[in-house]
C-alpha cells in the first residue's frame, strides 16, 4: 500500500583517506540498494495518504590500533581536547604541549590522518557558530602544520554548538564546550 | 468503518514506528494581540454537522490565531444565514460584526462534498468573496485553510498563510527529527531522523524539497530531500564543513558555506550539487547566505569588519556593501518578501533578539525580548516571523508579527523544538 524506499549511503567517514576532497555523494534514493549510513538516519517523504519510509543504520566504523600510544592514558597523545576562551581562536599555552605532541606523531607517521572537530558554546547563531568552531579547529591544525604535519593529514570540521559536551547553561558548561577535539582516522 | 480505521491506524503505527516518539504536535496560542482587530462572525455552514470534522471551526481558529480578527458570536441569529442574500445587516450591526462568513455543504453521489462559502460585508450586505469547492472529507482541513486564506486576503490585503507548512527540528532524547507540519501545527510528519544533530532546514521555493544540514557523517553535510519520495542527495559533502544552505528564488541554485579552500566562504552550486563556484574571497568568516527575493543579491553574515555583521553582495558583480553598523553582533539575515527590509538577530546587552531593519531608512525595530532568540523565518506574506527561543533550558518556538504587535507561542510535547522554517505559499 505504500512504497518503502530503501536508501543507500556510501559509508565514507574516514573510510579511505581524508586527504582528498570528498565529492558530493551519489543520491541515496536508489531504490533497491541498501547500504549503511554512518549516523543511522531515517528518511521519509510526506504524502497525502501515507508516509514512505527508508532506514539506513549501523555504519561500519574501523577499529583503533591496540596498544597504540594514542590510547595509553599515561601518554599525552591520549589527551585530545583543546579548550578556548570566549570569542577566541588562540591555542592557549597550556594546550601547546598537547598539540605539539600530536603534531610530532603526525610527522613520525605520515600515513596517519586525523580530524579536528571544532565546537562552540550555545550562545549565538547556529550557522555562525559552525564557522566559529571551524576557526578553532583550523587554529589547532595551523599549529600542527607549522610543526611539520602535512596539510593533507588533517581535516578540520565543525559541530558549532550542536554537540555540547556539557548540556548546562552556565559559564562552566560553556567553557567545556568551547573546544576542539582530535580524532584519528579509524577511531 | 471502524475496522478499516483500525487497519489504517495499525499500518500507520508500523510505518511510523521509528519516527513515532518525535511526532509531537505543536499547539499555537496567542500571547499578545494587535491593537485593532476585525470583528467577524463565522456562521456554521448549512448541513456542516453531517460530518464529524467540520470546516468553520478551523476557519475561525485560523483567523483568531492570526491576532488580526475577533470572532463575533452568531448565537441568536435565526434563521442562520447560509447564503449571502440571507444576511440581514441589522442582525450583525447589533453584534458589532463587520464581516460575516456563511456557507453550505452538500454530499455528492461520489462521496465528495460540495462546499460553498461567501464572505459578506455585514454593514452593506455586499458579497466580498465567494467560492465553491468540491472535495473529499479528508480535505476538509485543507479547504478550511483555503477559505481562511481568502478571507484574510480580502480583509487585510495580504495573502493568507493558513495553507502553508512549516518545518522544524525536534530533539527527543538523543534523537533528532526534521518535521513538516501544517502552519497550525497539525499533521506533523517526520521526513528525516538521526542520532546526530540536524539543522538549517530550508524550503525550496516550490515547496517540493527541503535542504538541510546533517551531522550524521560526523561533519556538517548539506542534503536536499524530496518531500514526495523521501529520497535525498548529499549536495555538499566536501572536505571540511558544509553548512548554511539557501535556495535561489528560481529553485535552481543553492548558496552554501564551505571550508574546502580554507576558512568559511560562500559558494553557489546547482541544486543537484554540480557547478560549484566560490563567490566570496575573504580571510574572514562569510556564512548564513540568503537570497534577496529578486535573486540578484545575497545577504550574509561576515566578521570581516572585526565583529559579525550583515552584508549584501551582488551575485553578478560580487560587489559587497555593509548593511548593519549598530552593535557588535548582527547575524542571520532573512529578507522580507518585498525586498525592502530584513529580519535578523542582534545581540544587545548579552540578549539575542529578533529585529527588523528597513533598508532605505536603516531603521531597526526590535521584535522580541530574548534572551536566546534565534533562527527567524519570515512567513511568505511577510506578516509573521517564526523563531526559536529557550524556556527553562528547553528549545521552544514562538512567532511575532513583523510589526511587533501579535505574539504567538508554539508549544510542543517534544523535549526540544528549534530551527523553524516557514514554507512557501505555493504547494506542490
Amino acid at each position: 500500500m505504500r512504497k518503502f524506499f530503501v536508501a543507500a549511503i556510501a559509508a565514507v567517514f574516514l573510510a579511505g583517506c581524508a586527504s582528498q576532497e570528498t565529492q558530493p555523494e551519489a543520491p541515496i534514493d536508489d531504490k533497491g540498494a541498501a547500504t549503511a549510513s554512518a549516523g543511522g538516519a531515517t528518511t521519509s517523504g510526506v504524502g497525502g495518504s501515507g508516509v514512505g519510509g527508508t532506514t539506513a543504520s549501523g555504519g561500519a566504523v574501523g577499529t583503533g590500533a591496540g596498544g597504540s600510544p594514542l590510547r595509553d592514558p599515561a601518554n599525552i597523545l591520549s589527551k585530545r581536547s583543546v579548550y578556548f576562551d570566549y570569542d577566541s581562536f588562540v591555542v592557549k599555552d597550556e594546550f601547546r604541549p598537547l598539540v605539539e605532541a600530536h603534531a610530532r606523531y603526525l610527522v613520525a607517521n605520515r600515513g596517519t590522518r586525523m580530524i579536528v572537530q571544532g565546537n562552540t558554546d550555545e550562545r549565538g547563531s547556529r550557522e555562525y557558530n559552525i564557522a566559529l568552531g571551524q576557526k578553532r579547529a583550523d587554529a589547532v591544525k595551523r599549529t600542527m602544520t607549522l610543526l611539520g604535519a602535512q596539510e593533507a593529514q588533517i581535516e578540520t570540521v565543525s559541530f558549532g554548538k550542536e554537540k555540547p559536551k556539557n548540556p548546562g547553561h552556565d559559564e562552566s558548561a560553556w567553557a567545556e564546550n568551547r573546544r576542539a577535539d582530535i580524532v584519528y582516522a579509524g577511531e | 468503518m471502524r475496522s478499516l480505521l483500525r487497519t489504517f491506524l495499525l499500518l500507520l503505527f508500523f510505518t511510523l514506528l521509528p519516527a513515532l516518539p518525535a511526532r509531537a504536535q505543536l499547539t499555537i496560542e496567542i500571547v499578545g494581540g494587535a491593537g485593532t482587530t476585525i470583528p467577524i462572525s463565522i456562521v456554521p455552514f448549512e448541513s456542516e454537522a453531517t460530518w464529524p470534522l467540520g470546516i468553520t471551526g478551523i476557519v475561525g481558529a485560523d483567523l483568531a490565531r492570526s491576532g488580526l480578527f475577533r470572532l463575533v458570536d452568531y448565537a441568536g441569529v435565526t434563521p442562520r444565514p447560509a447564503r449571502p442574500e440571507e444576511v440581514r445587516v441589522a442582525d450583525w450591526r447589533a453584534r458589532g460584526a463587520d464581516a460575516v462568513v456563511v456557507g453550505s455543504m452538500r454530499a455528492l453521489q461520489d462521496g465528495r462534498v460540495e462546499v460553498r462559502f461567501a464572505l459578506v460585508d455585514a454593514t452593506k450586505a455586499s458579497v466580498l468573496a465567494s467560492q465553491v469547492y468540491t472535495v473529499a472529507p479528508a480535505q476538509f482541513r485543507a479547504t478550511a485553510h483555503r477559505i481562511a486564506d481568502v478571507i484574510y486576503e480580502k480583509l487585510t490585503g495580504a495573502p493568507g498563510v493558513f495553507s502553508t507548512r512549516i518545518a522544524y527540528i525536534t530533539k527527543q532524547g538523543s534523537r533528532f527529527s526534521l518535521q513538516v507540519a501544517d502552519a497550525d501545527g497539525n499533521d506533523p510528519q517526520t521526513i528525516v531522523s538521526s542520532n546526530e544533530p540536524l539543522l538549517s532546514p530550508r524550503w525550496a521555493p516550490d515547496g517540493s524539497r527541503i535542504a538541510y544540514v546533517s551531522l550524521e557523517q560526523k561533519k556538517p553535510v548539506v542534503y536536499v530531500q524530496s518531500l514526495a519520495t523521501g529520497g535525498r542527495q548529499a549536495v555538499a559533502n566536501f572536505r571540511g564543513s558544509n553548512s548554511a544552505p539557501a535556495w535561489s528564488p528560481d529553485g535552481r541554485t543553492l548558496a552554501v558555506t564551505l571550508t574546502r579552500d580554507g576558512g568559511s566562504q560562500l559558494y553557489l552550486m546547482n541544486a543537484d550539487g554540480g557547478n560549484v563556484r566560490r563567490v566570496t574571497q575573504s580571510a574572514a568568516i562569510d556564512t548564513e547566505a540568503y537570497f534577496m527575493p529578486d535573486g540578484q543579491s545575497l545577504l550574509f553574515t561576515s566578521d570581516r569588519g572585526g565583529s559579525p555583521q550583515i552584508y549584501r553582495m551582488s551575485v553578478g558583480s560580487g560587489t559587497v556593501e555593509r548593511v548593519t553598523f549598530e552593535g557588535s553582533y548582527n547575524v542571520t539575515p532573512r529578507p522580507l518578501p518585498d525586498g525592502k527590509g530584513m529580519v535578523f538577530v542582534r545581540r544587545e546587552g548579552g540578549r539575542f533578539q529578533v529585529a527588523t531593519m528597513d533598508f532605505a531608512t536603516r531603521q531597526v525595530q526590535v521584535l522580541t525580548q530574548g534572551p536566546l532568540d534565534e533562527s527567524p523565518s519570515v512567513a511568505p506574506n511577510g506578516k509573521m516571523v517564526i523563531y526559536a527561543n529557550e524556556q527553562g533550558g528547553r528549545g521552544v518556538l514562538a512567532a511575532v508579527s513583523t510589526d511587533g504587535r501579535v505574539k504567538q507561542r508554539l508549544s510542543s510535547t517534544a523535549t526540544d523544538v528549534r530551527e523553524p522554517a516557514w514554507g512557501p505559499l505555493a504547494r506542490p
